[in-house]
């Protein structure tokens, strides 16, 4: 691993004004009483100590995007009745930072369904090599907090590119990829082998204050064995308003739909984050619906991140916790409690 | 006995005729309760009642159509059950209702602004107590008192019906009102007070961060298309799939002018948005704008049919004859 190197707080400013001369940098601010990642203004001074509201998952998968504009010629004209494609992949240069690891975790999951062979996806492929993660660790952690039960942790460098730490008057900064490597030079970065024990100490405390995690290793199996019982996933979702809040704030949630507008002979395809909580999900063309009530969708929900794809997937848990949809489900919806009643009532 | 002693008590009773009780329970700390749902009688004894009773829960009834369900409401609560009742969305026969006096309830968003002042995060939450008129969080080990009134929801400061409008099981002593008269609501003389290019851009401003969750429009008990909202539908394809402010901007109006005379502003559109964005205003100006055409307030007289959904030749305060 490279050396450690150190950034008092006060030279941050001139590290990302660097960075903004070359990429788009995209900083978590608060807003209305939220926190969201906005291109970096130096007016606006970023929030680095709570976690972002919502979190950085536009910056390589857009709520909305336009795949491909089209028009056909007119009868009559010499083109007729081709049709033009103009599709656009290309991707700006991009630097996150400032996000918590959790939310450069969620991309990992991303991965592995649009970087695979089978289906690559070029827009995404894209975005995301165009994107650096520059992620700080997790000082403090929050009730919802529970990345310790998926694999991960405060200071998980897993998806991200550079690691901060924050420590007394400033941050550690580590290359914790290749990419990385080449975004600590800068001369507002200095040498911080001095401050590389506190780092760690600041890392190991947060991960003590997360507690013990559950033993949900039996998740994937446990979900299965309740596909059908339906008086379980009633009881799991009553509550739930089926809004997209959970999904749509979640890193790794990455379903989207397709949807042509046009007008006449030219019009665009566009594709949109889906949620898989909202009834047109899977409506079908006919009218039938396979998950007709939120006890069939919230099902999908947990278990498509705790059974589905980590048994496609090599265990991995498609959930990087976050938290996000626990907390801002308005109704407090907890997707712990649902795996671990789960595992529970699956052991009998 | 006490008021949540008195409804266990009462819920205890009626069970046994009704597919569930909903009310509240203790939530995954000790800031938040969520919504709990009834089937047995152990579950009686989860129920909680008080200032974190956040929650609308007559947003549920119109998924038990065809059942007999109990709802414990607070007053507020209690104007969206005679709404629905109002406009036949539910069954009279069908929904048993239980509530007690209400002292107000918390707006967690208060709480975590005046937790952050204090250097805290509400996110470390560990015990919150509501003695009276006061409010006491311990996060991370720190007790902080806030009064009631500086962290109550917004509509809890201008309470009209902190006693239910219509309920089956009423217990323990009315609680008292807030004051005699409404106090102006400063959301709505804040937007008046803006032009009408500066108001556009409040609206602009604060809708740039929506994630079209519609959480907004879930958490609204009087939002009965569901599953067939216009605002996903492909046929008729009436909003556009582009990420843009105005597509936004056009959602909330037409979940406003949807609520228009039947909104009861029980806030939940507003407290369930995850980006705290401020859409409650929007239905408490077409509420004044109704109040002053029609003097009709929603959710108060089961009798009452909503102005906007019956026909007079001539309003009393629409002259469209000296046009």
């Amino acid at each position: 691993m490279a050396a450690v190197k150190y950034i008092p707080r006060e030279k941050l400013p001139e590290w990302l004004k660097a960075l903004a001369a070359q990429s788009r940098v995209l900083v978590p601010v608060e807003e209305g009483g939220s926190v969201v990642f906005r291109q970096y203004d130096p007016a606006r001074a970023p929030v680095f100590g709570s976690d972002a509201t919502a979190p950085p998952k536009g910056a390589v998968f857009p709520a909305s995007q336009e795949l491909f504009s089209y028009a056909y010629g007119k009868a009559g004209e010499e083109n007729a009745p081709t049709l033009k494609l103009d599709p656009k992949t290309e991707a700006t240069p991009t630097v996150v930072f400032g996000s918590k690891p959790c939310g450069a975790r969620g991309f990992l999951i991303f991965d592995r369904v649009y970087m695979g062979k089978k289906f690559p996806d070029p827009y995404y492929i894209a975005a995301r090599e165009a994107t650096v993660f520059v992620t700080m660790a997790c000082a403090t952690v929050e009730n919802t907090c529970f990345c310790h039960w998926v694999g991960s942790g405060p200071a998980d460098a897993a998806g991200s590119d550079v690691l901060l730490t924050p420590v007394e008057g400033g941050y550690t900064v580590e290359a914790v990829s290749e990419k990385g490597a080449k975004f600590l030079d800068n001369p507002a970065l200095t040498d911080g082998a001095a401050k590389a024990a506190e780092a760690e100490a600041v890392k190991k405390a947060s991960r003590e204050a997360l507690g013990e995690a559950p033993d949900i290793a039996t998740s994937p199996a446990a979900l299965l064995s309740l596909f059908d019982d339906m008086e379980f996933w009633r009881d799991q979702s009553d509550k739930c308003v089926s809004c997209g809040a959970c999904t749509y704030l979640c890193p790794t949630c990455y379903c989207f739909s397709i949807t042509d507008e046009g007008t006449g002979t030219a019009g665009r395809r566009m594709r949109s984050w889906d949620a898989c909580m909202h009834f047109q999900f899977t409506l079908e063309a006919s009218g039938h619906n396979p998950r007709p009530t939120k006890a069939h969708r919230l099902k999908n929900r947990v278990g498509h991140k705790f059974s589905y794809y980590p048994t496609l997937h090599d265990g991995l848990i498609a959930c990087c916790g976050c938290g996000r949809c626990v907390k801002s489900c308005p109704v407090s919806v907890d997707i712990r409690e649902i795996v671990q009643n789960a595992v529970a009532k699956a052991k009998g | 006995m006490s008021r949540l002693d008195a409804l266990k008590t009462r819920i205890k009773e009626a069970l046994p005729g009704l597919e569930c009780v909903i009310g509240w329970q203790k939530g995954y700390d000790a800031l938040h309760n969520t919504p709990l749902f009834i089937r047995g009688e152990a579950d009686v004894d989860k129920l909680e009642w008080g200032a974190l009773n956040v929650h609308n829960p007559a947003v549920y009834l119109p998924s038990f159509a065809g059942k007999k369900v109990g709802v414990v409401v607070k007053g507020c609560d209690s104007r969206s059950v005679v709404e629905l009742l109002q406009e036949k969305l539910i069954d009279r026969d069908n929904v048993v209702i239980f509530s007690a006096g209400c002292d107000g309830v918390v707006d967690i968003a208060k709480v975590r602004a005046k937790l952050a002042a204090a250097g805290l995060s509400a996110g470390n939450a560990e015990k919150v107590t509501v003695d009276g008129k006061t409010v006491t969080v311990t996060a991370a080990g720190k007790a902080v008192s806030m009064p009631l009134a500086e962290v109550a929801a917004d509509k809890c400061l201008r309470c009209q019906f902190p006693n239910a409008v219509l309920a089956d099981a009423f217990v323990g002593d009315p609680a008292p009102q807030v004051q005699a008269a409404p106090a102006a609501d400063a959301d709505l003389a804040a937007l008046d007070a803006m032009s009408v290019p500066e108001r556009m851009a409040f609206w602009r401003y604060h809708m740039d961060r929506c994630i079209r969750c519609y959480a907004c429009r879930n958490a609204c008990p009087m939002c009965v298309c569901r599953d067939h909202c216009i605002a996903q539908s492909r046929e008729p394809h009436w909003l556009s799939q582009e990420d843009s402010v105005t597509e936004k901007l056009m959602f909330q109006v037409v979940h406003a002018m949807h609520l228009a005379g039947r909104c009861t502003e029980c806030g939940e559109c507003q407290r369930a948005c995850p980006m705290d964005i401020p859409v409650l205003a929007l239905k408490k100006h077409l509420n004044r704008t109704i109040h002053d055409l029609f003097n009709y307030q929603a959710g108060v007289d089961v009798a009452a049919i909503p102005p906007l959904l019956q026909f007079k030749l001539e309003e009393d305060n629409i002259k469209e004859r000296s046009w």
